[in-house]
Formats: structure tokens, C-alpha cells, sequence
């Protein structure tokens, strides 16, 4: 998996977002001890103080939480990994409705040919 | 003593009668890596040269870890010059060697493993190696050093881009994570994701200095695209007839 880092934005709220998104999909599992903020920060090629702030974020949002001995571990509860991933879907459909108006559908629009999608 | 790692007070320095900078005040913390970001002839290259000594200010002055400039901070600084002063003849071994010897904090062991990781065979001779790869043994030579201060002057600017993230890796695995590197560059979308704060040098004078983050939050864009807004050469042509 790859870091897309766009330029607008700041970059460590772009970090966490990717860091929840492979949680939720199971790239680092639940109860697994992510990397060290070196190996993650040269993964990415950023400064190792940004994505210690994106960790932060991800303690915060309660998708990992630092273990006594060292480093990092990604959460096991069902309810903070279902309530992110959710929080994520909801971003990807908005997403597309800003896309789709882009292109000039109305909201109603773009719902209807998605149901027709499934037709 | 105060916990800034770089700090200068007034810094004024001219050749003959040309100022190269005009009054820089500048305080930069342990643990961070700053781009010091301007065009040609912003002063990048005489402000890294009054930090690691080799200039002295005309007025103003400089600390570095508390310091005045001498043979403390000489000892706590790495250096790294815009162009090569070694003798041709050189093995890159041959500058590992000095360099063991001049300094304390040199570690052998790490810039041999350096050289195996970036490509460089550490027997050749300097005359026998592109210029991209003498900047890579200048770059081991500086990084293998437990410094607390990494003054990198264009670090990147002779190396293919494929190479270059190669070299912003190594500086971010490799530098001491108390110390603080100070990169200066114009290649500032190269070196954006590295950086925790920007210096932008404008006609020898700091025009900003903050945390990048805080830049594209406040901006609403990256550091590049800012530099470029604000150091915008006029056309020829402008307010003028065509």
C-alpha cells in the first residue's frame, strides 16, 4: 500500500487517515503492534515528528493505544474498528456525490443511478 | 543556557559593499529538520556558513547549542558544503579515515554500511566517480556523524529524483533524533514532506518561519506552491506597453 499525500492539506491528518484505513482493513490486524514511527516515517519518506502526530491521532480516536513496553497496539474493540470504518465509508460517499455534482447531477441524481447500478 | 540549538540575534553580514544578509533573527529548536528555502543569492548558503564558522558576521551574533562559534560548536556540527574540497586522488576510505581522526563523533562502521545501501564502492577513487556519487560519499561523510547540528547545504541538488528520495531517506533514517538538520534547497517539492519548519530567505532577510503543517493549514497550500506565489519573478513585460 502505497502514501498518497496530497499538497493542500496538511500532511499528518493525511497520514492518520491512511494509518485508519489500514487498520480498518486489516493490513496492520487488531491486537497486532503497528511500526515504529521511524519505519513508518521513512516508509512514507515525512519527518518522523509528523507521524508521531498522526499516531497521536489514532491513540485519540482510540484505534491504537501505547503499550507499556514499547511501541503500539492497534486496537481489538469491534465497536471503535466498525464506528471508523463507518466514518470512513460516509467520507467515500461524500466523495462521490461531490464528484457527481461536479459533473452535474443533483444529489437525488446521483443516489438514483447508483440504485440503478444494482438493477 | 537557553534549549534553542540555533539562535542569531541581528545577523548582518556583506561582502564589501554588497550585503548578503541584512538583520536575521532566527531560533531553531533541538530535534527538527528546517528548510532554509530561498532563490539564488537569498543568503542560504552565507547564513550555513556563519553557523559552521567559516564566515564571521559583519554585525549581529550567532549561538549555536549556546555557544558562541568556535571549537565546541565545530565539534557538535556536520557540515555539509555546496561544492567538493576534497583532493581527486581521494578514496572515498581515504576521507573516512580523516575524517575518524578529526572527529569524535565519527562512526565507520555506519558510513561503510551507508555506502553499501546507496550504491557507492568505497575503494574507487573520487576521479573515478559521477558527480552524483561524490555527492553520496560527501553525504555519508556528513551523515554518519552523531552531530547535533547537520548543516546541508544543496544536498540533493545533483542527483537524479529517483536518487534524491534515496538521500532525504538516509537523512531521515540516519540523523540523530536529538539533532537538527538544516537543509537548504530550492527543490522545496522534494524536500516538503520531510521538512517540520520552512525559512524563507528573501534578499538576505527572513520573510517567514513556520511549521509546514501550519503553512498548508493557514494557506491552503503547499510550501512549494507558496514559495512560488511569493518569489514569482515579474515578466518583462508587465505594467509596461508591449
Amino acid at each position: 500500500m502505497d502514501w498518497n499525500l496530497d499538497n493542500g492539506r496538511p500532511i499528518w491528518p493525511q497520514l492518520a487517515q491512511q494509518l485508519a484505513r489500514r487498520i480498518i482493513a486489516g493490513v496492520y490486524p487488531p491486537g497486532s503492534r503497528l511500526p515504529s514511527v521511524r519505519e513508518l516515517a521513512a516508509e512514507a519518506g515525512v519527518n518522523p515528528n509528523t507521524m508521531q502526530r498522526a499516531l497521536a491521532q489514532l491513540e485519540q480516536e482510540g484505534l491504537a493505544r501505547a503499550d507499556r513496553t514499547a511501541g503500539r497496539l492497534v486496537t481489538r474493540d469491534v465497536q471503535i474498528l466498525d464506528a471508523a470504518r463507518l466514518r470512513e465509508a460516509q467520507a467515500v460517499i461524500q466523495g462521490y456525490f461531490e464528484a457527481m455534482s461536479a459533473l452535474g447531477y443533483s444529489r437525488e441524481q446521483a443516489a438514483e443511478l447508483i440504485k440503478e447500478e444494482f438493477l | 543556557m537557553s534549549d534553542c540549538l540555533i539562535e542569531c540575534r541581528g545577523l548582518y553580514k556583506s561582502y564589501g559593499l554588497r550585503p548578503a544578509l541584512r538583520g536575521v533573527d532566527l531560533e531553531v529548536g533541538p530535534g527538527r529538520i528546517v528548510g532554509l528555502l530561498g532563490p539564488n543569492g537569498s543568503g542560504k548558503t552565507t547564513l550555513i556558513k556563519l553557523l559552521c564558522g567559516l564566515l564571521q558576521p559583519t554585525t549581529g551574533w550567532l549561538a549555536v547549542d549556546g555557544r558562541a562559534v568556535g571549537p565546541y560548536t565545530k565539534s557538535v556540527v556536520s557540515y555539509l558544503p555546496d561544492r567538493m574540497y576534497f583532493a581527486d586522488w581521494m578514496k572515498a576510505t581515504d576521507l573516512f579515515d580523516l575524517f575518524r581522526d578529526f572527529y569524535q563523533d565519527f562512526e565507520y562502521e555506519k558510513a561503510m554500511s551507508m555506502c553499501r545501501s546507496l550504491g557507492v564502492e568505497p575503494g574507487d577513487r573520487l576521479k573515478a566517480m559521477s558527480k552524483g556519487t561524490k555527492e553520496k560519499v560527501q553525504l555519508v561523510l556528513v551523515m554518519a556523524r552523531s552531530a547535533k547540528l547537520y548543516l546541508l547545504d544543496e544536498p540533493i541538488a545533483g542527483v537524479d529524483p529517483a536518487a534524491r528520495d534515496f538521500i532525504l531517506r538516509t537523512i531521515l533514517t540516519n540523523y540523530n533524533e536529538e539533532g537538527t538538520v538544516l537543509i537548504s534547497t530550492h527543490l522545496i517539492s522534494d524536500v516538503e514532506k520531510v521538512l517540520d519548519e520552512a525559512v524563507f530567505l528573501k534578499e538576505g532577510k527572513i520573510m517567514l518561519h513556520a511549521t509546514v503543517d501550519d503553512i498548508r493549514e493557514k494557506e491552503g497550500k503547499s510550501v512549494d506552491a507558496l514559495f512560488r506565489e511569493i518569489f514569482r519573478a515579474e515578466p518583462m513585460w508587465e505594467g509596461g506597453e508591449l
